[in-house]
């Protein structure tokens, strides 16, 4: 090791606001949020980007954010599970009177959560996904490749699933979140007789 | 985590200088498995040179139907690639078959083929592991080994290679285009020149010298009439590793005899495997509707394999799998 800086000032821009903090350069962006900014409601589970527990939308994709360093996303955009409700939102409103995102009010709606510990980490994932799907993005159960997805509207549950795996939910919560992405998404319903559907496929 | 140092690179030459000059230095790119082994302790580095800016994040279609792929293009951006999805279908299918949708978004086409094989032992610093501490020995042998391989394997290391892309790439005959460090031209290796073989030295998965720099995948076009499609095997529904992937590309004639025929195996083998023997058995060949001479074809691949006891059944796995493929693909 020679004498190069083992610290960075890294300025990312998170839920909006311009943030500068100085890291040591091993700090990922996860530990950022909660350490360095009092951000706690992105989710440490498996710290090695197998849970999605920590999923972030940076420069409006999600990503893990336990397997970036907080350098890497230097003057990057970061948008966290307390930043969500306001995206779509015209700015100056009065917080008071935000209201939910509507991934975050499908999931109380759907009962997409149990214990909630695996929440933020679902609702990040869940609107950077139906970013993708509305680009008409294919997932690996698409049964048009080349088409693609006809928009969000046209996600159902096997394309939900899929498109949902990076996200573990310890509670089996997955009937009640991709009935929430469903309804979010604007697509149709699971029949009431598929509701009992295999939630390991989730 | 060692203490590092962190940096752009902003001129592709001297980055490549100081992997090649320091031991410690590496390349980063998406990160999502560099990162990953630096907490682990596996990988130590004191100096990590970011690439992502160096503009190597182009698709590239060009008129004689090839395709060239920067090196730090998104594996998302590469599955979505409108062309890459009507004209190569299977490396769409191969990489939205591989890890999630947070990971494709981070990851790269370089990085994805130079990521470290996922066997157990090669990720956990308290065990013997060959490939991660040469001459230490193979947990392996005796432990768990289901997802390992059991074709380009040695007694030093029977690790397999995770990539999905590899796999369908290995079928599309894509060639890499490497920068060396010592500054000599780019010339454009194979998959197979590519990737070496553990054999008695398994710590090194690539030919690359320290400081190359991959900074392009090529696709050649298709040849005319190609169907191709990527198929994996796996313990779980999504988000997992392969027990078995086939990549494959044919092309008939009208009565059904095979005009060409390619396979690539994964999850299989110490690297994207090219099946050629079974390849040159079912070159100009008419399989029947049950495909029993692609699976004939495909187990005897393995006549050379070095099976254990707990990934032996990968054989007929694949020979299975690959007869479906084919199958699927000449009598859709």
């Amino acid at each position: 090791m020679t004498d190069r800086p083992i610290w960075s000032q890294v300025t990312l821009s998170v839920n909006g606001d311009e943030r500068t903090l100085e890291l040591d350069n091993r700090t990922t962006l996860l530990d950022a949020l909660r350490e360095h900014l009092d951000l706690t409601g992105t989710k440490k589970g498996c710290d090695h980007g197998q849970c999605g527990a920590c999923t972030v939308l940076l420069d409006g994709e999600r990503v893990n954010s336990c397997l970036l360093l907080a350098v890497m996303a230097d003057g990057h955009e970061v948008r966290t599970i307390e930043g969500i409700a306001e995206l779509g939102q015209a700015s100056g409103d009065d917080p008071s009177e935000r209201e939910l995102h509507p991934v975050q009010r499908a999931f109380l709606d759907h009962d997409g959560l149990q214990c909630g510990y695996c929440t933020p980490g679902q609702i990040c994932s869940a609107v950077g996904m139906l970013g993708e799907a509305q680009r008409g993005w294919p997932s690996r159960v698409t049964s048009d490749l080349h088409a693609g997805l006809a928009g969000a509207d046209a996600l159902d549950p096997e394309e939900v699933a899929e498109r949902m795996s990076g996200n573990l939910c310890r509670c089996g919560a997955y009937v009640g979140i991709v009935d929430a992405i469903l309804a979010a998404a604007g697509a149709p319903a699971r029949d009431a007789a598929d509701r009992s559907g295999d939630p390991s496929r989730a | 985590m060692r203490a590092l140092s962190y940096e752009r690179a902003a001129d592709p030459r001297a980055a490549q200088r100081a992997v090649a000059s320091e031991p410690d230095t590496m390349f980063l790119a998406g990160g999502t498995n560099l990162v990953d082994l630096m907490k682990l302790g596996v990988h130590r580095p004191d100096r990590l040179i970011d690439i992502t800016g160096l503009g190597l994040d182009a698709i590239e279609h060009r008129a004689d139907g090839s395709v060239l792929i920067g090196a730090t293009v998104r594996n998302s951006a590469l599955a979505a690639d409108p062309g890459i999805r009507e004209r190569f279908p299977m490396l769409s299918q191969s990489l939205l078959a591989g890890a999630s949708g947070q990971l494709r978004n981070m990851a790269t086409t370089a990085g994805n083929l130079l990521q470290r094989t996922r066997c157990v032992y090669f990720q956990d610093t308290s065990k013997p592991c060959n490939k991660r501490e040469p001459g230490s020995g193979c947990s392996a042998l005796q432990g768990a080994h289901r997802d390992l391989a059991l074709l380009g394997t040695s007694e030093e290391c029977v690790a397999s290679h995770p990539s999905d892309m590899a796999v369908a790439l290995a079928a599309l005959d894509a060639r890499v285009l490497v920068q060396r460090a010592d500054g000599t031209a780019e010339v454009p290796q194979s998959l197979d020149s590519l990737y070496r073989e553990p054999g008695d030295d398994p710590s090194h998965d690539t030919t690359l010298q320290p400081g190359d720099l991959i900074i392009a995948v090529e696709l050649p076009a298709p040849p005319v009439g190609a169907r191709m499609a990527y198929r994996k095997v796996r313990d779980r529904w999504s988000y997992a590793f392969a027990l078995v992937s086939v990549a494959a590309l044919v092309v008939a004639d009208e009565d059904g005899r095979l005009r060409e025929v390619r396979v690539a195996l994964g999850g299989v083998a110490s690297r994207p495997w090219r099946a050629r023997k079974a390849e040159a058995l079912l070159a100009g060949a008419r399989p029947d509707p049950a495909a029993d001479a692609v699976r004939a074809a495909v187990l005897s691949e393995f006549d050379r394999a070095r099976p254990l006891p707990d990934n032996a059944f990968k054989a007929e796995l694949a020979a299975d799998t690959a007869a479906a493929v084919v199958s699927d693909l000449l009598w859709p």
